[in-house]
């Protein structure tokens, strides 16, 4: 299962509680204003290391550039561009959007 | 002096990331026309909106107009009380190196005093 995120994880809960909800072996993607849940510093980045213990995330790279921190992204998360984006849909069988 | 002379503290208040929602660039927009009305303009960044102000923002993959540098040229407007609180800047990993424009880092606290001396605070 694909799980995606767009929020800000200081303004919405929806991170949190993909990341509660999230199974062993599902991946999250962040895109828009979720990508600053994965940037070095940031209060959600502990909550976002620990869940790379089971789960795979990943950040859209195009919005983390938008953004101005890519330079400061997260050890452990992968960094997709928009084709990557489209192969995660295609390679898991279900996609969730946490609104 | 006359009602048309008065000179109001404004605030206008930012508290959204840029791109993800319209209110950092409205509000940007709004501080601008304020500009023209001969007012006492202070813009105040907390929360998300801090990161309106990161240094280094590129936009072109995602073909949004990267208005950032905008924020640069509200000194040529006379606009040039920029407050950004220390406790949004550091729950976001951020320091004042990683901001595009001058700035006065204050605390919680002191935005909080900053909000109450204000005649006028528009909120983004």
């Amino acid at each position: 299962m694909l799980h995606i995120v767009n929020k800000s994880p200081l303004e919405r809960s929806t991170l949190e509680s993909c990341l509660a909800h999230a199974r062993p072996g599902h991946a999250v993607l962040l895109i828009e204003d979720a990508v600053y849940a994965a940037t070095k510093g940031h209060a959600a980045a502990a909550r976002v290391s620990k869940s790379l213990a089971t789960i795979k995330v990943y950040v859209l790279a195009p919005d983390l550039e938008a953004r101005a921190r890519a330079g400061a992204l997260l050890e452990g998360v992968a960094s997709v561009d928009y084709r990557g984006f489209v192969d995660l849909v295609t390679q898991n069988p279900r996609v969730q959007s946490w609104l | 002096m006359d009602e048309a002379g008065t000179v109001k503290k404004f605030l206008f208040v930012n508290r959204k990331a840029p791109y993800g929602s319209v209110y950092a660039l409205e509000g940007l927009e709004v501080v601008l026309i304020s500009a023209a009305f001969d007012q006492d303009v202070s813009l105040a960044f907390f929360d998300d909106g801090v990161y309106q102000l990161a240094k280094g923002q590129n936009t072109k993959a995602i073909e949004s107009r990267n208005f950032s540098p905008t924020y640069r040229a509200l000194e040529g407007y006379d606009i040039e009380k920029l407050y950004v609180e220390r406790e949004s800047l550091e729950a976001r990993g951020l320091a004042e190196e990683d901001l595009l424009v001058d700035v006065k880092v204050v605390s919680g606290a002191e935005m909080a005093a900053l909000m109450d001396e204000m005649d006028v605070i528009v909120s983004f």
